[in-house]
């Protein structure tokens, strides 16, 4: 364009409006910005208030009813009667061994998520980052009762992972492990150590990716900073790497830790015949019909889950988001 | 004497990146030295060098004449201030400053009165509870140089620690700097793109490119004579003239230099001098600068503020002392 042709530009310096339904909708838009955004975020925020929010309460309204023992049916009135039984001998064992479960898979979780994480967050680069990304991520596009379906006959008495420790001259390791009380049992697929490999198989990427997100937001020279300050790698992975990875890390646990706690298949599955909690809730629920000590029991882990964000927000989790 | 830092012949190749190449640097201890050079001439490379970040791939590097090749940066005794600063964003100022004392085992009211002292020196006494988040780039800028300082390394790399600053700031930080090295004096080694800060503050300039040192000296030596076209052009935009322009005054067919402030400018058209016409000119407060033209040659000078100039596209004449025509060492 020459500068004569921008000079002697005839076109007039406010445009009209384009007129319709739409232009006046997209001017309204414009001016009043606020009334967009409301329109965007009343459908969503009705389905979270009342279909999401509203049905959890209902679910906490249930465990405050009591059964009749005798007819079966449920007596609406306020009552702490089912917290009662709630935590009787035999349900406070369900709750505790709930628990251990999901602190350790929490903890292995993030012990083998790190290393990835950290691996894709600083090396990986092109190529090796998508191939990071779809193998964290292609798991959790096949069915979850394959996965588990799939990992019962790897840790069966036949299958293939007791193939190999005997291939390796190893299974001697493995049934000194299988003898053990508690974590023992007759094979890999019917104890709790299998329970636990598979919670570990299932979850760990959701420990992956917060963590490999954190690591991602730090930048590198605080790496070289604290190396050329004297820290050793050990000492710059106490003070600098572990301390900013954290609000991923505990990212990562509320996940690997408040599925666990609420997973009924997997121990149905895999496992020995002593209940999880999301097994209590099934059966409740179901053949027993005892509503009330269902939803009492759904409590204990959005309980535990509020005292596991309080305890993280205390220690400082939080802070550097 | 042994040298702070020595460089003999060391590569650092990326690939098939000759980021530095074959470079022979001995730092003087206690000099401030300053590595002058554009982005990508291998400069930083080489801080990064001394610093144990990167690793020769050939050559030899010795600190205070200890072999520093495969030595990990956190067994040399030698700190960094980064060109972004690099403080923890989660650790409060003070436990910043401490840093370096706390992995190296000292005790925890030590390394704190330690931190407190160091924050005094450059000037930020009573910070150490505020987050780095809080403080100015000013500000976070001498927080590194506390945390670098409380360790009393033997060399202080400064990589651009400058850069991010605004003017004002900048030239308040260059004087602060030479103080506290002369004060202190620990060998600095410092990083920069800016030749006006390299010669202000250094004790001796390198000039770097393309992964090469083009010439080592005094800021004098290199504004005054440089001994390459680079150098020259670089270094305080210097007139850079042809080989056969300089042999017409100087008798020898070789580049030279000129500095635009030797370049007297007259409103003549006739007599001795160098025909040009006047194409712009840059009023700067003190001085002004001129674009000239000399029959295709692009020149600039610089005339004191209220010289009486023709207007611009008029003709005028050029003179200058011989002596203040620098012939360099580079061959036509």
């Amino acid at each position: 364009m020459t500068i004569a042709a921008v000079q002697s530009n005839p076109a007039p310096a406010i445009l009209p409006g384009s007129g319709g339904l739409r232009g006046a909708l997209s001017d309204l838009f414009w001016r009043r910005p606020k009334f967009l955004l409301t329109l965007m975020l009343a459908p969503p925020l009705l389905w979270l208030g009342i279909v999401y929010i509203g049905s959890l309460f209902a679910l906490l309204a249930q465990s405050f009813f009591s059964i009749d023992e005798f007819s079966g049916l449920i007596n609406r009135e306020f009552t702490l009667k089912t917290y009662g039984d709630l935590f009787q001998a035999a349900n406070l064992d369900i709750i505790l061994r709930t628990v251990t479960m999901a602190a350790l898979v929490t903890l292995a979780s993030a012990v083998i998520a790190f290393p990835i994480a950290y691996y894709a967050a600083r090396y990986a680069r092109g190529r090796w980052k998508a191939l990071f990304y779809l193998g964290v991520m292609l798991p959790l596009w096949s069915s979850y009762l394959v996965k588990i379906y799939a990992w019962k006959l790897i840790l069966a008495k036949e299958g293939i992972l007791t193939w190999l420790l005997a291939k390796l001259n190893l299974l001697w390791l493995l049934d000194a492990w299988l003898s053990l009380p508690v974590v023992g049992g007759n094979s890999l697929s019917v104890s709790f150590t299998g329970t636990f490999i598979v919670f570990v198989y299932v979850w760990l990427p959701f420990m992956i990716l917060p963590v490999q997100a954190a690591l991602e937001r730090v930048p590198g020279n605080l790496v070289e900073a604290s190396s050329d300050l004297g820290a050793s790698p050990g000492q710059t992975f106490r003070n600098v790497l572990f301390p900013l990875a954290l609000p991923g890390i505990v990212a990562g646990s509320i996940f690997t830790f408040s599925l666990t706690l609420g997973d009924y298949i997997i121990p149905q599955i895999i496992g020995t015949s002593r209940l999880f909690i999301g097994q209590a809730v099934y059966s409740q629920q179901g053949t027993a019909g005892n509503i009330p000590l269902a939803a009492a029991f759904t409590v204990v882990p959005i309980v535990i889950m509020g005292f596991y964000l309080w305890g993280a927000k205390r220690m400082g989790a939080f802070d550097a988001l | 004497m042994t040298s702070a830092v020595s460089f003999k012949k060391v590569s650092r190749h990326f690939g098939s990146v000759r980021a530095v190449d074959a470079v022979d640097l001995e730092i003087a201890p206690g000099e401030f030295f300053a590595m002058l050079g554009p982005s990508g001439s291998g400069k930083t490379t080489c801080l990064r060098l001394i610093a144990g970040f990167e690793q020769p791939t050939a050559g030899s590097i010795s600190i205070f004449g200890e072999r520093a090749e495969g030595v990990p940066p956190y067994r040399r005794n030698v700190n960094t201030v980064f060109q972004d600063y690099a403080l923890f964003p989660h650790l409060n100022v003070l436990d910043n400053v401490a840093y370096g004392l706390m992995v190296k085992g000292v005790g925890k009211a030590e390394r704190l009165k330690a931190a407190e002292e160091a924050l005094s020196l450059v000037r930020l006494p009573g910070y150490g509870a505020r987050r780095p988040g809080q403080l100015s780039g000013g500000q976070r800028q001498r927080v590194a140089l506390a945390r670098a300082l409380v360790n009393q390394p033997k060399v202080l790399l400064l990589d651009e620690p400058l850069g991010a600053l605004d003017l004002k700031l900048r030239e308040n930080m260059q004087e602060e700097l030479k103080s506290l090295q002369k004060v202190l004096g620990i060998t600095f080694v410092f990083v920069t793109h800016d030749q006006g800060e390299a010669l202000s503050m250094a004790d001796r300039v390198a000039v770097f490119n393309d992964g090469r040192i083009m010439q080592v000296g005094t800021p004098e030596d290199i504004y005054q004579r440089p001994n390459t076209r680079f150098v020259a052009d670089f270094v305080g935009s210097s007139n850079v003239l042809p080989p056969d322009f300089v042999q017409r005054y100087s008798g020898q067919h070789r580049w030279g230099s000129l500095r635009p402030e030797s370049i007297r400018v007259s409103s003549a058209t006739s007599g001795d001098g160098v025909a040009a016409r006047l194409v712009g000119t840059n009023y700067l407060g003190a001085t002004t600068r001129l674009a000239l033209d000399a029959d295709g040659l692009r020149l600039h000078a610089v005339v004191p503020a209220g010289t009486s100039l023709p207007p611009e596209g008029e003709a005028v004449m050029l003179t200058f002392n011989r002596d203040s025509l620098h012939l360099m060492d580079e061959t036509a």
